[in-house]
């Protein structure tokens, strides 16, 4: 697996799109010091952008890796090698040079304008954690929609849809049911809804952490509550670990019954 | 070498294999031969395991290849379209695959043997058919396994690459090594195979010596066998 991994990672890193993906960040993290002047401000900016654009990027990076290496993996899988350790290979090499480019991209602007000497340094960190986790699961999303579908425009068609839903459409649905069951004590469900989104437990999550959660009212306060704690950090991060597990072990399953 | 026993795959509803029952000893030239979509490219991918058979149990060299991965390295396969990474130069993709499956110095007389000196330094995607098909031989023939199996290899090659590959597969039989080739071009089958297996809609249609065929259907040449059986089915 592991020269699958770095065979993998060493092709992405060669494209252009990785160093485009590492730019951006570096510039993004660049802009908003310079434009904010202050670092916790600019953490909670780059949360914003963070959890909306980190899944979109993992989710087309993973498609479009799949579909493009089909060759390669055809190639690969008359060698002696496991499918398993083929398809893992390939997904972490993904996952992995994108996280690389986020930590990179954000970490340098932010260690030059002396993020070791602040106090918001465990935030930062909680921003880049929950940026990585949200790479591995929708990198990890995109390979089973790619491995289920092997017509490409269905595969982008239904990735793009994914993550308008995670990203846009849940929130939706979820504030209209909020609304729809009002008179009921509804904090336990949201609590529960949050969880089950990996996007929206990210952004609760770094919320809570930045201290900012007297503007969400008493829903708020039942979240502080929860994710405040060190119990309700823990949570989340194993919540998060489940939405990664999962999808890699169908692509586990569903690669060793597909046929080529 | 070879045992596959009662072989069944489909796709979706399309059956393409129905049953195939086929042993394969060691030592010699082995031609699949059949129409388009018969099923030849399949039952070759359920050997490698790259197709997954619906029913039906393959050995390989004394060993099931269900869940089992490591019979590959026994195993060298030409594939059908040589398609490669297209941002891999050719050296670097001989490089990988050696890295893959173990060290080989026998690349270089291959390249050599097929000109391919002056493509080394090239990308995969810019060369053409016949020159992607010599680095796909180069990549099958360079490991030393006891099984070899060809998928329409001939496809795209000059007269002279014709006359290397021909030459190639005698040397590997001469070695004692089993080999599966399937094509399209009679007057190449006839002049290599020492037996053939015919595969008509998923099922084996005939299996013996190309001398066998000719008595069987009655008929002078194995170009005119081959025909004969065509017709005979789809008329």
């Amino acid at each position: 697996m592991l020269k699958i991994l770095k065979y993998s990672f060493y092709d992405l890193m060669r494209s252009r799109w990785s160093y485009v993906y590492f730019i951006f960040y570096l510039l993004l993290g660049v802009v908003l010091l310079f434009l904010n002047n202050n670092l916790s401000k600019a953490v909670i900016t780059l949360m914003n952008v963070i959890i909306v654009l980190v899944p979109l990027i993992g989710t087309i990076f993973g498609v479009m890796y799949y579909y493009n290496s089909k060759e390669f993996t055809e190639l690969l899988l008359a060698q002696p090698l496991k499918r398993s350790s083929i398809f893992l290979g390939q997904y972490l090499g993904v996952a992995l040079s994108l996280s690389m480019s986020l930590i990179l991209g954000l970490g340098i602007p932010f260690v030059f304008y002396g993020l070791f000497k602040s106090n918001d340094i465990w935030d930062f960190s909680l921003l880049l954690i929950t940026g990585t986790f949200l790479t591995f699961i929708f990198t990890a999303l995109a390979f089973n929609i790619a491995l289920s579908n092997e017509n490409k425009i269905k595969g982008f068609g239904y990735a793009i849809l994914l993550w308008l839903f995670l990203a846009v459409i849940y929130d939706g649905l979820f504030l209209m049911s909020l609304i729809l069951f009002e008179d009921y004590p509804l904090d336990k469900l949201s609590l529960f809804g949050t969880m089950l989104n990996p996007i929206d437990l990210s952004r609760t999550l770094i919320l809570l952490k930045l201290d900012i959660s007297a503007l969400l009212g008493y829903t708020g306060a039942v979240f502080k509550k929860f994710f405040g704690t060190n119990f309700g950090l823990i949570v989340s991060i194993i919540m998060l670990s489940v939405w990664v597990v999962l999808p890699v072990l169908r692509i586990v399953y569903k690669s060793n019954r597909k046929d080529f | 070498m070879v045992t596959v026993e009662n072989l069944h795959k489909k796709f979706n509803k399309n059956v393409v294999l129905s049953g195939i029952d086929l042993n394969i000893n060691e030592g010699g030239i082995f031609a699949v031969l059949g129409p388009n979509g018969s099923g030849k490219t399949t039952l070759i991918k359920t050997i490698l395991g790259m197709v997954i058979p619906n029913k039906g149990a393959i050995t390989v060299l004394g060993k099931n290849i269900k869940h089992n991965s490591e019979y590959r390295s026994k195993i060298d396969y030409l594939p059908q379209i040589a398609n490669f990474p297209s941002n891999l130069k050719v050296k670097e993709l001989i490089k990988m695959i050696k890295d893959l499956r173990g060290n080989t110095n026998e690349d270089v007389r291959l390249i050599k043997l097929f000109n391919l000196e002056p493509f080394l330094n090239k990308k995969l995607g810019n060369l053409s058919g016949g020159t992607k098909q010599k680095v796909n031989i180069v990549l099958t023939f360079m490991f030393d396994s006891p099984l070899i199996i060809l998928d329409e290899p001939t496809t795209g090659l000059d007269p002279i690459s014709l006359i290397r590959l021909k030459e190639l597969i005698q040397t590997e039989k001469a070695k004692g090594k089993t080999l599966i080739i399937t094509s399209h071009i009679m007057s190449f089958v006839e002049e290599v195979s020492d037996e053939i297996v015919f595969i008509l809609e998923g099922e084996i249609y005939f299996k013996g010596t190309i001398n066998e065929l000719k008595t069987k259907t009655n008929q002078p040449d194995f170009e005119h066998a081959i025909a004969s059986i065509l017709i005979d089915n789809h008329a």
